[in-house]
């Protein structure tokens, strides 16, 4: 099945791209699509854990199965505050 | 420039939006007037506290030159959004409206304009500060940061909406 996968930030920047079309096997959840995504992307792979997801719009967790045409993004860690 | 209220896509009324990501300029004055508006039969709100964050010019020692935002901005509305339903359960008659700047903003701009209404100050003053607190915590905002020598993306944590911890810590410096 197809997902499109979008990155943003410095994920963005490091992969050099902000959307991208990839395939993912049947029953792929989103850890599934990030792992495909920082195997392909090694400088991805530091950012682990500390790497948050949506799918279509909605936080989603790394064990949420994926569908056929969905949106998934890759965020990673917000800048916060300091004081 | 004057962007007619049809333009917008607004049905209701020509009221501004409560939860904006923007790149125009933030401006105060639209939100404290959309939350101090009687609200479907709710109380006339007797306070507004607001909030304006600027771009400083200086962070970590350095000189800042401008800074670049980028946001996920349809689940950063949502978590607008949820930051109100929020305040909601503790201060049920409060009413929120949140505004974020997005793209490159010179130092002294406004990157984030809050106004929170209640029917008393000590609920708006508190609902504003935290509003900002879970901002910083939840929102999918980030902020890239140009100073004199170089760039930086500014990383701390991002907080599970869902982790309770994190919503206390916002509620404490809230309420301190």
């Amino acid at each position: 099945m197809r997902v499109t996968i979008r990155l943003f930030a410095r994920l963005r920047e490091l992969a050099g791209a902000e959307e991208l079309a990839r395939e993912a096997a049947a029953g792929a959840t989103v850890g599934d699509v990030w792992n495909a995504l920082a195997a392909e992307f090694p400088a991805l792979a530091p950012y682990g854990r500390a790497v948050s997801a949506a799918v279509n719009d909605d936080y989603a967790p790394r064990r949420r199965p994926i569908e056929d045409g969905d949106e998934v993004a890759f965020l990673p860690p917000v800048s916060g505050g300091r004081r | 420039m004057v962007i007619p209220w049809f333009a917008l896509g607004y049905t209701e009324s020509m009221s501004t939006p409560r939860f904006v990501v923007t790149s125009d300029p933030l401006a105060l004055g639209p939100l404290v007037e959309v939350v101090a508006r009687p609200d479907g039969g709710a109380r006339r709100p007797g306070a507004v506290a607001t909030f304006l964050g600027l771009v400083r010019d200086e962070n970590l020692g350095r000189r800042v030159t401008h800074l670049v935002y980028e946001a996920h901005a349809p689940l950063a509305v949502k978590a607008f959004e949820r930051i109100e339903a929020e305040i909601r359960v503790r201060w049920p008659a409060a009413r929120l409206a949140l505004h974020h700047r997005m793209g490159r903003l010179e130092a002294g701009e406004a990157s984030v304009a809050i106004a929170a209404a209640s029917p008393h100050r000590a609920e708006a003053f508190a609902a504003c500060r935290y509003a900002i607190e879970r901002v910083k915590q939840i929102a999918p905002i980030w902020k890239h940061e140009f100073f004199e020598g170089g760039d930086e993306w500014i990383e701390g944590a991002t907080a599970d909406p869902e982790d309770e911890a994190a919503r206390a810590e916002a509620m404490r410096k809230a309420c301190a």
